[in-house]
Protein backbone atom coordinates (compact mmCIF):
# COMPACT_ATOMS: atom_id res chain seq x y z
CA UNK A 1 0.00 0.00 0.00
CA UNK A 2 1.77 3.13 -1.13
CA UNK A 3 0.67 6.72 -0.95
CA UNK A 4 -2.71 7.04 0.66
CA UNK A 5 -4.37 10.08 -0.83
CA UNK A 6 -3.13 9.36 -4.32
CA UNK A 7 -6.51 7.96 -5.18
CA UNK A 8 -8.65 10.59 -3.50
CA UNK A 9 -9.04 13.83 -5.36
CA UNK A 10 -10.19 17.07 -3.78
CA UNK A 11 -13.50 16.56 -5.57
CA UNK A 12 -13.90 13.12 -4.01
CA UNK A 13 -13.17 14.46 -0.55
CA UNK A 14 -15.75 17.21 -0.92
CA UNK A 15 -18.33 14.76 -2.20
CA UNK A 16 -17.79 12.48 0.78
CA UNK A 17 -17.91 15.43 3.14
CA UNK A 18 -21.21 16.53 1.69
CA UNK A 19 -22.62 13.01 1.90
CA UNK A 20 -21.89 12.81 5.61
CA UNK A 21 -23.21 16.33 6.24
CA UNK A 22 -19.83 17.75 7.19
CA UNK A 23 -19.43 15.33 10.09
CA UNK A 24 -15.75 15.04 9.40
CA UNK A 25 -13.08 17.49 8.35
CA UNK A 26 -11.20 16.96 5.11
CA UNK A 27 -8.15 15.75 6.97
CA UNK A 28 -10.22 13.22 8.88
CA UNK A 29 -11.71 11.97 5.63
CA UNK A 30 -8.22 11.39 4.24
CA UNK A 31 -7.29 9.47 7.39
CA UNK A 32 -10.49 7.44 7.17
CA UNK A 33 -9.66 6.63 3.57
CA UNK A 34 -6.23 5.35 4.61
CA UNK A 35 -7.93 3.21 7.21
CA UNK A 36 -10.54 1.99 4.73
CA UNK A 37 -7.81 0.91 2.30
CA UNK A 38 -5.96 -0.77 5.12
CA UNK A 39 -9.05 -2.78 6.07
CA UNK A 40 -10.00 -3.52 2.47
CA UNK A 41 -7.21 -5.99 1.90
CA UNK A 42 -8.76 -7.59 -1.12
CA UNK A 43 -8.97 -4.22 -2.81
CA UNK A 44 -12.59 -4.64 -3.85
CA UNK A 45 -13.63 -1.11 -2.95
CA UNK A 46 -15.60 -2.26 0.06
CA UNK A 47 -14.74 -3.91 3.35
CA UNK A 48 -16.25 -7.36 3.76
CA UNK A 49 -17.48 -8.85 7.02
CA UNK A 50 -14.40 -11.09 7.16
CA UNK A 51 -12.14 -8.10 6.90
CA UNK A 52 -13.96 -6.29 9.71
CA UNK A 53 -13.77 -9.37 11.88
CA UNK A 54 -10.02 -9.54 11.39
CA UNK A 55 -9.79 -6.56 13.73
CA UNK A 56 -9.79 -8.41 17.06
CA UNK A 57 -11.02 -5.39 19.01
CA UNK A 58 -14.11 -5.32 16.80
CA UNK A 59 -14.62 -9.07 16.80
CA UNK A 60 -14.85 -9.25 20.59
CA UNK A 61 -17.55 -6.58 20.73
CA UNK A 62 -20.96 -8.05 21.67
CA UNK A 63 -22.76 -6.00 19.03
CA UNK A 64 -20.35 -6.82 16.22
CA UNK A 65 -22.82 -8.99 14.29
CA UNK A 66 -25.50 -6.30 14.37
CA UNK A 67 -23.09 -3.66 13.23
CA UNK A 68 -21.76 -5.93 10.52
CA UNK A 69 -25.21 -6.12 9.01
CA UNK A 70 -25.18 -2.35 8.76
CA UNK A 71 -21.63 -1.85 7.56
CA UNK A 72 -20.85 -4.89 5.44
CA UNK A 73 -20.14 -4.11 1.82
CA UNK A 74 -20.36 -0.35 2.10
CA UNK A 75 -18.21 1.72 -0.22
CA UNK A 76 -16.08 4.48 1.20
CA UNK A 77 -18.68 7.23 0.96
CA UNK A 78 -21.27 5.13 2.78
CA UNK A 79 -18.63 4.01 5.29
CA UNK A 80 -17.97 7.60 6.27
CA UNK A 81 -21.70 8.29 6.47
CA UNK A 82 -22.04 5.27 8.76
CA UNK A 83 -19.35 6.62 11.07
CA UNK A 84 -20.73 10.15 11.03
CA UNK A 85 -22.89 9.46 14.09
CA UNK A 86 -19.67 9.11 16.05
CA UNK A 87 -18.21 12.42 15.06
CA UNK A 88 -17.95 15.10 17.75
CA UNK A 89 -19.90 17.32 15.36
CA UNK A 90 -22.86 14.95 15.21
CA UNK A 91 -26.02 16.12 16.93
CA UNK A 92 -27.75 14.21 19.70
CA UNK A 93 -30.57 13.53 17.26
CA UNK A 94 -28.16 11.84 14.83
CA UNK A 95 -26.71 9.68 17.58
CA UNK A 96 -30.13 8.58 18.78
CA UNK A 97 -31.11 7.84 15.17
CA UNK A 98 -28.08 5.57 14.87
CA UNK A 99 -28.99 3.70 18.03
CA UNK A 100 -32.53 3.34 16.72
CA UNK A 101 -31.22 1.84 13.50
CA UNK A 102 -29.18 -0.70 15.44
CA UNK A 103 -32.36 -1.84 17.19
CA UNK A 104 -34.62 -1.67 14.16
CA UNK A 105 -33.04 -4.56 12.26
CA UNK A 106 -35.81 -4.87 9.69
CA UNK A 107 -35.74 -1.17 9.00
CA UNK A 108 -39.47 -0.56 9.19
CA UNK A 109 -39.20 2.36 11.58
CA UNK A 110 -40.64 0.46 14.54
CA UNK A 111 -38.79 -1.26 17.36
CA UNK A 112 -40.68 -4.17 18.85
CA UNK A 113 -40.35 -5.97 22.16
CA UNK A 114 -38.50 -8.75 20.35
CA UNK A 115 -36.05 -6.33 18.77
CA UNK A 116 -35.13 -5.03 22.21
CA UNK A 117 -34.96 -8.55 23.54
CA UNK A 118 -32.53 -9.49 20.75
CA UNK A 119 -30.19 -6.65 21.56
CA UNK A 120 -30.34 -7.47 25.25
CA UNK A 121 -29.47 -11.03 24.37
CA UNK A 122 -26.46 -9.87 22.33
CA UNK A 123 -25.26 -7.81 25.27
CA UNK A 124 -25.68 -10.44 27.96
CA UNK A 125 -25.07 -13.70 26.10
CA UNK A 126 -25.78 -16.78 28.11
CA UNK A 127 -25.57 -14.98 31.44
CA UNK A 128 -29.24 -14.03 31.63
CA UNK A 129 -31.93 -16.58 30.96
CA UNK A 130 -34.66 -16.00 28.36
CA UNK A 131 -37.24 -15.71 31.10
CA UNK A 132 -35.19 -13.28 33.16
CA UNK A 133 -34.52 -10.99 30.23
CA UNK A 134 -38.22 -10.87 29.33
CA UNK A 135 -38.95 -10.04 32.93
CA UNK A 136 -36.38 -7.28 33.08
CA UNK A 137 -37.49 -5.72 29.83
CA UNK A 138 -41.19 -5.87 30.72
CA UNK A 139 -40.52 -4.28 34.07
CA UNK A 140 -38.52 -1.32 32.77
CA UNK A 141 -40.94 -0.81 29.89
CA UNK A 142 -43.89 -0.62 32.22
CA UNK A 143 -42.12 1.77 34.50
CA UNK A 144 -41.49 4.02 31.53
CA UNK A 145 -45.12 3.89 30.49
CA UNK A 146 -44.96 1.29 27.70
CA UNK A 147 -46.11 -2.32 27.43
CA UNK A 148 -44.83 -5.52 25.83
CA UNK A 149 -46.86 -4.78 22.76
CA UNK A 150 -45.70 -1.20 22.32
CA UNK A 151 -44.02 -0.40 19.06
CA UNK A 152 -41.42 2.27 19.69
CA UNK A 153 -40.64 4.78 17.01
CA UNK A 154 -37.78 7.23 16.73
CA UNK A 155 -39.66 9.88 18.68
CA UNK A 156 -39.97 7.49 21.61
CA UNK A 157 -36.24 6.85 21.55
CA UNK A 158 -35.60 10.58 21.51
CA UNK A 159 -37.85 10.99 24.52
CA UNK A 160 -36.20 8.13 26.42
CA UNK A 161 -32.58 8.81 25.58
CA UNK A 162 -32.72 12.55 25.03
CA UNK A 163 -31.97 13.49 28.60
CA UNK A 164 -29.40 10.85 29.44
CA UNK A 165 -26.28 12.70 28.32
CA UNK A 166 -25.34 10.35 25.51
CA UNK A 167 -21.64 10.12 24.82
CA UNK A 168 -20.79 8.48 21.58
CA UNK A 169 -17.64 9.85 19.99
CA UNK A 170 -14.58 8.42 18.36
CA UNK A 171 -11.49 10.32 17.45
CA UNK A 172 -10.14 9.88 13.97
CA UNK A 173 -6.33 9.85 14.20
CA UNK A 174 -4.91 12.47 11.90
CA UNK A 175 -1.16 12.41 11.28
CA UNK B 1 -15.72 -17.42 37.76
CA UNK B 2 -17.04 -15.55 40.76
CA UNK B 3 -17.43 -11.84 40.61
CA UNK B 4 -15.02 -11.11 43.44
CA UNK B 5 -12.08 -12.67 41.64
CA UNK B 6 -10.04 -10.07 39.84
CA UNK B 7 -8.01 -12.10 37.35
CA UNK B 8 -8.58 -15.47 35.78
CA UNK B 9 -6.11 -18.05 37.00
CA UNK B 10 -4.21 -19.20 33.90
CA UNK B 11 -4.52 -22.90 33.28
CA UNK B 12 -1.81 -24.46 31.21
CA UNK B 13 -4.08 -26.50 29.00
CA UNK B 14 -6.18 -23.59 27.80
CA UNK B 15 -4.81 -21.67 24.84
CA UNK B 16 -7.23 -18.84 25.43
CA UNK B 17 -6.54 -18.13 29.09
CA UNK B 18 -2.94 -17.73 28.06
CA UNK B 19 -2.76 -14.04 28.69
CA UNK B 20 -3.24 -11.33 31.32
CA UNK B 21 -6.56 -9.58 31.50
CA UNK B 22 -7.13 -7.83 28.17
CA UNK B 23 -9.70 -5.53 29.72
CA UNK B 24 -6.82 -3.70 31.39
CA UNK B 25 -5.45 -2.70 28.01
CA UNK B 26 -8.51 -2.04 25.90
CA UNK B 27 -9.74 1.54 25.64
CA UNK B 28 -11.84 2.37 28.65
CA UNK B 29 -15.54 2.53 28.13
CA UNK B 30 -18.38 0.67 29.73
CA UNK B 31 -15.86 -1.76 31.14
CA UNK B 32 -14.56 0.79 33.62
CA UNK B 33 -17.64 2.81 34.55
CA UNK B 34 -19.82 0.99 36.99
CA UNK B 35 -23.31 2.41 36.57
CA UNK B 36 -25.59 2.34 39.55
CA UNK B 37 -28.99 3.34 40.57
CA UNK B 38 -32.23 1.67 39.71
CA UNK B 39 -32.41 0.17 36.26
CA UNK B 40 -34.47 2.25 33.84
CA UNK B 41 -35.48 1.81 30.22
CA UNK B 42 -32.94 4.41 29.16
CA UNK B 43 -30.16 2.34 30.71
CA UNK B 44 -31.13 -0.70 28.72
CA UNK B 45 -31.57 1.14 25.47
CA UNK B 46 -28.43 3.22 25.83
CA UNK B 47 -25.90 1.04 24.04
CA UNK B 48 -23.69 4.01 23.23
CA UNK B 49 -20.56 2.86 25.17
CA UNK B 50 -20.48 -0.47 23.38
CA UNK B 51 -21.15 1.13 20.01
CA UNK B 52 -18.38 3.63 20.69
CA UNK B 53 -15.94 0.81 21.39
CA UNK B 54 -16.91 -0.91 18.14
CA UNK B 55 -16.64 2.27 16.11
CA UNK B 56 -13.30 3.03 17.78
CA UNK B 57 -12.04 -0.35 16.68
CA UNK B 58 -13.22 0.27 13.13
CA UNK B 59 -11.45 3.60 12.98
CA UNK B 60 -8.16 2.52 14.54
CA UNK B 61 -7.00 -0.50 16.45
CA UNK B 62 -3.77 -1.45 18.10
CA UNK B 63 -3.56 -4.88 16.50
CA UNK B 64 -3.54 -3.70 12.88
CA UNK B 65 -1.00 -1.06 13.77
CA UNK B 66 1.49 -3.82 14.63
CA UNK B 67 1.53 -5.10 11.10
CA UNK B 68 1.59 -1.89 9.16
CA UNK B 69 4.58 -1.53 6.88
CA UNK B 70 6.33 1.78 7.23
CA UNK B 71 6.54 3.16 3.74
CA UNK B 72 9.35 5.66 3.52
CA UNK B 73 8.44 9.31 3.13
CA UNK B 74 9.11 10.44 -0.43
CA UNK B 75 11.72 13.14 -0.37
CA UNK B 76 12.44 13.42 -4.06
CA UNK B 77 9.90 16.06 -4.78
CA UNK B 78 11.81 18.85 -6.38
CA UNK B 79 14.11 19.56 -9.30
CA UNK B 80 17.20 19.45 -7.12
CA UNK B 81 16.46 16.27 -5.18
CA UNK B 82 14.79 14.24 -7.90
CA UNK B 83 17.90 13.65 -10.06
CA UNK B 84 19.77 12.80 -6.87
CA UNK B 85 17.17 10.21 -6.08
CA UNK B 86 17.25 8.87 -9.62
CA UNK B 87 20.99 8.40 -9.56
CA UNK B 88 20.53 6.65 -6.23
CA UNK B 89 18.06 4.25 -7.79
CA UNK B 90 20.38 3.60 -10.71
CA UNK B 91 23.27 2.97 -8.35
CA UNK B 92 21.27 0.65 -6.15
CA UNK B 93 19.75 -1.43 -8.89
CA UNK B 94 22.50 -1.50 -11.47
CA UNK B 95 25.65 -1.45 -9.37
CA UNK B 96 24.92 -2.49 -5.81
CA UNK B 97 22.44 -5.19 -6.62
CA UNK B 98 24.57 -7.11 -9.13
CA UNK B 99 27.61 -6.77 -6.86
CA UNK B 100 25.65 -8.15 -3.97
CA UNK B 101 24.17 -10.93 -6.04
CA UNK B 102 27.67 -11.93 -7.05
CA UNK B 103 28.86 -11.91 -3.45
CA UNK B 104 25.93 -14.06 -2.45
CA UNK B 105 26.54 -16.51 -5.29
CA UNK B 106 30.19 -16.84 -4.36
CA UNK B 107 29.13 -17.42 -0.79
CA UNK B 108 26.74 -20.17 -1.83
CA UNK B 109 29.36 -21.85 -3.99
CA UNK B 110 31.89 -21.89 -1.17
CA UNK B 111 29.29 -23.03 1.27
CA UNK B 112 27.92 -25.85 -0.83
CA UNK B 113 31.31 -27.09 -1.89
CA UNK B 114 32.27 -27.44 1.75
CA UNK B 115 28.95 -28.43 3.20
CA UNK B 116 28.09 -31.30 0.88
CA UNK B 117 31.40 -33.16 1.32
CA UNK B 118 31.38 -32.59 5.06
CA UNK B 119 27.81 -33.76 5.35
CA UNK B 120 28.32 -36.99 3.45
CA UNK B 121 31.90 -37.92 4.08
CA UNK B 122 31.88 -37.35 7.81
CA UNK B 123 28.72 -39.35 8.38
CA UNK B 124 30.52 -41.49 10.91
CA UNK B 125 32.25 -38.77 12.87
CA UNK B 126 29.26 -36.90 14.24
CA UNK B 127 30.93 -34.50 16.64
CA UNK B 128 33.39 -33.16 14.08
CA UNK B 129 30.70 -33.03 11.40
CA UNK B 130 28.38 -31.01 13.62
CA UNK B 131 31.15 -28.59 14.49
CA UNK B 132 32.09 -28.01 10.87
CA UNK B 133 28.47 -27.64 9.77
CA UNK B 134 27.93 -25.07 12.51
CA UNK B 135 30.84 -23.01 11.25
CA UNK B 136 29.63 -23.31 7.67
CA UNK B 137 26.11 -22.17 8.54
CA UNK B 138 27.56 -19.17 10.35
CA UNK B 139 29.57 -18.51 7.21
CA UNK B 140 26.67 -18.55 4.79
CA UNK B 141 24.70 -16.30 7.12
CA UNK B 142 27.56 -13.82 7.07
CA UNK B 143 27.42 -13.91 3.30
CA UNK B 144 23.70 -13.20 3.39
CA UNK B 145 24.21 -10.28 5.72
CA UNK B 146 26.96 -8.96 3.45
CA UNK B 147 24.60 -9.24 0.50
CA UNK B 148 22.37 -6.59 2.01
CA UNK B 149 25.32 -4.60 3.30
CA UNK B 150 24.18 -5.44 6.75
CA UNK B 151 25.65 -3.20 9.38
CA UNK B 152 24.91 -4.98 12.60
CA UNK B 153 26.05 -3.68 15.91
CA UNK B 154 26.10 -6.31 18.62
CA UNK B 155 25.90 -5.09 22.17
CA UNK B 156 26.37 -7.08 25.28
CA UNK B 157 28.23 -10.28 26.07
CA UNK B 158 28.19 -12.96 23.38
CA UNK B 159 25.90 -15.85 24.26
CA UNK B 160 27.92 -18.57 25.90
CA UNK B 161 27.15 -22.17 25.14
CA UNK B 162 25.69 -23.56 28.31
CA UNK B 163 23.10 -26.23 28.77
CA UNK B 164 19.57 -25.46 30.01
CA UNK B 165 19.40 -22.12 28.33
CA UNK B 166 17.15 -20.73 25.61
CA UNK B 167 17.27 -17.44 23.75
CA UNK B 168 14.25 -15.32 22.92
CA UNK B 169 14.04 -12.34 20.63
CA UNK B 170 11.46 -10.04 19.09
CA UNK B 171 10.57 -10.93 15.51
CA UNK B 172 10.46 -8.63 12.52
CA UNK B 173 11.43 -10.81 9.59
CA UNK B 174 13.09 -14.11 8.88
CA UNK B 175 16.31 -12.18 8.49
CA UNK B 176 16.35 -11.83 12.29
CA UNK B 177 17.40 -15.42 12.35
CA UNK B 178 20.14 -14.90 9.78
CA UNK B 179 21.52 -11.88 11.60
CA UNK B 180 21.69 -13.73 14.88
CA UNK B 181 22.94 -16.93 13.29
CA UNK B 182 26.00 -15.32 11.79
CA UNK B 183 27.32 -14.65 15.26
CA UNK B 184 26.28 -17.87 16.98
CA UNK B 185 24.90 -21.05 15.52
CA UNK B 186 21.49 -21.34 17.13
CA UNK B 187 18.97 -24.04 16.64
CA UNK B 188 15.69 -22.45 15.82
CA UNK B 189 12.01 -23.21 15.87
CA UNK B 190 10.25 -22.13 12.71
CA UNK B 191 7.13 -22.44 10.64
CA UNK B 192 7.77 -24.72 7.68
CA UNK B 193 7.64 -22.67 4.50
CA UNK B 194 7.01 -23.78 0.94
CA UNK B 195 9.37 -23.26 -1.97
CA UNK B 196 13.10 -22.78 -1.84
CA UNK B 197 12.98 -21.60 1.74
CA UNK B 198 11.43 -24.90 2.75
CA UNK B 199 14.17 -26.74 0.90
CA UNK B 200 16.83 -24.83 2.79
CA UNK B 201 15.01 -25.50 6.01
CA UNK B 202 14.93 -29.23 5.49
CA UNK B 203 18.50 -29.61 4.38
CA UNK B 204 20.83 -27.06 5.85
CA UNK B 205 18.97 -25.98 8.92
CA UNK B 206 18.54 -29.60 9.93
CA UNK B 207 22.25 -29.65 10.60
CA UNK B 208 22.06 -27.01 13.29
CA UNK B 209 19.02 -28.68 14.75
CA UNK B 210 15.64 -27.17 14.08
CA UNK B 211 12.13 -27.76 15.23
CA UNK B 212 9.17 -27.34 12.92
CA UNK B 213 5.73 -26.29 13.87
CA UNK B 214 2.52 -25.85 12.00
CA UNK B 215 0.31 -22.99 13.07
CA UNK B 216 -2.79 -24.47 11.57
CA UNK B 217 -2.70 -27.68 13.55
CA UNK B 218 -4.30 -27.59 16.96
CA UNK B 219 -2.58 -30.65 18.41
CA UNK B 220 0.71 -29.27 17.25
CA UNK B 221 1.23 -27.24 20.41
CA UNK B 222 1.78 -30.23 22.64
CA UNK B 223 4.07 -31.96 20.18
CA UNK B 224 6.15 -28.84 19.80
CA UNK B 225 6.25 -28.22 23.53
CA UNK B 226 7.66 -31.69 24.00
CA UNK B 227 10.27 -31.21 21.27
CA UNK B 228 11.32 -27.94 22.86
CA UNK B 229 11.75 -29.57 26.20
CA UNK B 230 13.76 -32.46 24.78
CA UNK B 231 16.02 -30.16 22.83
CA UNK B 232 16.77 -27.84 25.71
CA UNK B 233 17.66 -30.74 27.97
CA UNK B 234 20.10 -32.20 25.47
CA UNK B 235 23.67 -31.32 26.34
CA UNK B 236 25.30 -30.95 22.96
CA UNK B 237 22.44 -29.50 21.02
CA UNK B 238 22.89 -26.00 19.75
CA UNK B 239 21.28 -23.37 21.97
CA UNK B 240 17.68 -22.83 21.04
CA UNK B 241 16.48 -19.53 19.62
CA UNK B 242 12.79 -18.87 19.98
CA UNK B 243 10.67 -15.99 18.72
CA UNK B 244 7.85 -16.02 21.27
CA UNK B 245 5.68 -13.57 19.34
CA UNK B 246 5.00 -16.35 16.87
CA UNK B 247 4.73 -14.02 13.90
CA UNK B 248 6.53 -11.09 12.29
CA UNK B 249 5.70 -7.70 13.77
CA UNK B 250 6.71 -4.35 12.33
CA UNK B 251 9.50 -3.46 14.78
CA UNK B 252 7.49 -0.64 16.37
CA UNK B 253 5.28 -2.80 18.54
CA UNK B 254 5.50 -6.10 20.31
CA UNK B 255 2.66 -8.57 20.59
CA UNK B 256 2.18 -10.99 23.42
CA UNK B 257 4.80 -13.61 24.02
CA UNK B 258 3.69 -17.21 23.97
CA UNK B 259 4.52 -18.94 27.18
CA UNK B 260 6.02 -22.08 25.58
CA UNK B 261 9.59 -20.83 25.79
CA UNK B 262 9.18 -19.83 29.42
CA UNK B 263 8.07 -23.09 30.92
CA UNK B 264 11.01 -25.28 29.93
CA UNK B 265 12.78 -24.93 33.23
CA UNK B 266 15.68 -23.13 31.56
CA UNK B 267 17.30 -19.77 31.87
CA UNK B 268 15.89 -17.37 29.32
CA UNK B 269 18.33 -14.97 27.65
CA UNK B 270 16.50 -12.08 25.99
CA UNK B 271 17.79 -10.59 22.76
CA UNK B 272 16.43 -7.29 21.44
CA UNK B 273 16.69 -6.40 17.74
CA UNK B 274 15.97 -2.96 16.38
CA UNK B 275 16.27 -2.04 12.73
CA UNK B 276 17.10 1.46 11.65
CA UNK B 277 14.14 2.59 9.56
CA UNK B 278 16.05 5.28 7.71
CA UNK B 279 17.82 2.73 5.58
CA UNK B 280 15.15 0.18 4.97
CA UNK B 281 11.95 -1.12 6.49
CA UNK B 282 13.01 -4.60 7.46
CA UNK B 283 9.51 -5.75 8.39
CA UNK B 284 8.51 -8.76 6.36
CA UNK B 285 4.80 -8.33 5.77
CA UNK B 286 4.09 -11.92 4.84
CA UNK B 287 0.60 -10.97 3.75
CA UNK B 288 1.97 -8.57 1.18
CA UNK B 289 5.17 -10.13 -0.13
CA UNK B 290 6.83 -13.47 -0.49
CA UNK B 291 10.18 -13.98 1.18
CA UNK B 292 11.93 -13.82 -2.18
CA UNK B 293 10.48 -10.38 -2.88
CA UNK B 294 11.42 -9.32 0.62
CA UNK B 295 15.03 -10.39 0.10
CA UNK B 296 15.16 -8.63 -3.24
CA UNK B 297 13.85 -5.48 -1.61
CA UNK B 298 16.62 -5.69 0.95
CA UNK B 299 19.25 -6.31 -1.69
CA UNK B 300 18.24 -3.22 -3.63
CA UNK B 301 18.25 -0.87 -0.67
CA UNK B 302 21.23 0.99 0.66
CA UNK B 303 21.88 -1.05 3.76
CA UNK B 304 20.28 -2.98 6.56
CA UNK B 305 21.34 -1.29 9.73
CA UNK B 306 20.37 -2.77 13.02
CA UNK B 307 21.27 -3.10 16.65
CA UNK B 308 21.29 -6.37 18.52
CA UNK B 309 21.39 -6.36 22.28
CA UNK B 310 22.15 -9.50 24.23
CA UNK B 311 20.43 -8.83 27.51
CA UNK B 312 20.84 -10.24 30.97
CA UNK B 313 19.66 -13.85 31.35
CA UNK B 314 16.46 -14.21 33.36
CA UNK B 315 15.14 -17.00 35.50
CA UNK B 316 11.68 -17.82 36.66
CA UNK B 317 11.16 -16.07 39.97
CA UNK B 318 9.59 -17.97 42.87
CA UNK B 319 5.82 -17.64 42.73
CA UNK B 320 5.87 -16.32 39.17
CA UNK B 321 3.81 -18.07 36.52
CA UNK B 322 5.12 -18.77 33.04
CA UNK B 323 2.86 -16.07 31.62
CA UNK B 324 4.10 -13.45 34.08
CA UNK B 325 7.65 -14.48 33.27
CA UNK B 326 6.93 -14.11 29.55
CA UNK B 327 5.47 -10.65 30.09
CA UNK B 328 8.42 -9.61 32.22
CA UNK B 329 10.87 -10.64 29.52
CA UNK B 330 8.72 -8.92 26.89
CA UNK B 331 8.98 -5.77 28.97
CA UNK B 332 12.75 -6.02 29.07
CA UNK B 333 13.03 -6.52 25.32
CA UNK B 334 10.43 -3.86 24.44
CA UNK B 335 12.12 -1.24 26.58
CA UNK B 336 15.53 -1.97 25.10
CA UNK B 337 14.33 -1.96 21.50
CA UNK B 338 11.87 0.91 21.90
CA UNK B 339 8.78 -1.15 21.09
CA UNK B 340 5.25 -0.41 22.25
CA UNK B 341 3.50 -3.32 23.86
CA UNK B 342 0.05 -4.38 22.71
CA UNK B 343 -2.07 -6.99 24.48
CA UNK B 344 -2.84 -9.11 21.45
CA UNK B 345 -1.79 -12.61 20.53
CA UNK B 346 0.10 -12.60 17.23
CA UNK B 347 -1.87 -15.60 16.03
CA UNK B 348 -4.96 -13.38 15.75
CA UNK B 349 -3.50 -12.61 12.35
CA UNK B 350 -4.63 -16.07 11.32
CA UNK B 351 -7.65 -16.74 13.50
CA UNK B 352 -10.53 -15.08 15.31
CA UNK B 353 -10.31 -14.14 18.96
CA UNK B 354 -11.77 -16.66 21.29
CA UNK B 355 -15.38 -16.06 22.41
CA UNK B 356 -14.15 -15.84 26.00
CA UNK B 357 -13.38 -12.13 25.66
CA UNK B 358 -16.87 -11.31 24.48
CA UNK B 359 -18.32 -13.55 27.17
CA UNK B 360 -16.49 -11.66 29.86
CA UNK B 361 -18.05 -8.40 28.69
CA UNK B 362 -21.46 -10.00 28.45
CA UNK B 363 -21.17 -11.43 31.91
CA UNK B 364 -20.26 -8.12 33.52
CA UNK B 365 -23.12 -6.36 31.75
CA UNK B 366 -25.58 -9.07 32.76
CA UNK B 367 -24.48 -8.89 36.38
CA UNK B 368 -24.85 -5.13 36.42
CA UNK B 369 -28.37 -5.32 34.95
CA UNK B 370 -29.54 -7.91 37.46
CA UNK B 371 -27.99 -6.07 40.34
CA UNK B 372 -29.55 -2.76 39.45
CA UNK B 373 -32.91 -4.39 39.03
CA UNK B 374 -32.87 -5.15 42.72
CA UNK B 375 -31.98 -1.64 43.76
CA UNK B 376 -34.66 0.70 45.00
Amino acid sequence: MGNSSSMLTQYDIEEVQQHCNDAFSQQEIVSLYQRFCQLDRSGGGFVSAEEFLSVPEFAVNPLSQRLLRMVDGLNFKEFVAFLSAFSPRATLQQKIEFIFKVYDSDGNGKVTFNDMLDVLHDLTGQFISEKQSKQVLTQVLEEAGYTNESLLVLADFVKILGSSGLEMEVEVPVD
Amino acid sequence: MNSNQGKLKPSSSELDLDRPNIEDYLPSGASIQEPHGKLRLSDLLDISPILTEAAGAIVDDSFTRCFKSNSPEPWNWNVYLFPLWCSGVVFRYLILFPARAIVLTIGWIIFLSCFIPVHFLLKGNDALRKKLERVLVELICSFFVASWTGVVKYHGPRPSMRPKQVFVANHTSMIDFIILEQMTAFAVIMQKHPGWVGLLQSTILESVGCIWFNRSEAKDREIVAKKLRDHSQGADNNPLLIFPEGTCVNNQYSVMFKKGAFELGCTVCPIAIKYNKIFVDAFWNSRKQSFTMHLLQLMTSWAVVCDVWYLEPQNLRPGETAIEFAERVRDIISVRAGLRKVPWDGYLKYSRPSPKHRERKQQSFAESVLRRLEEK
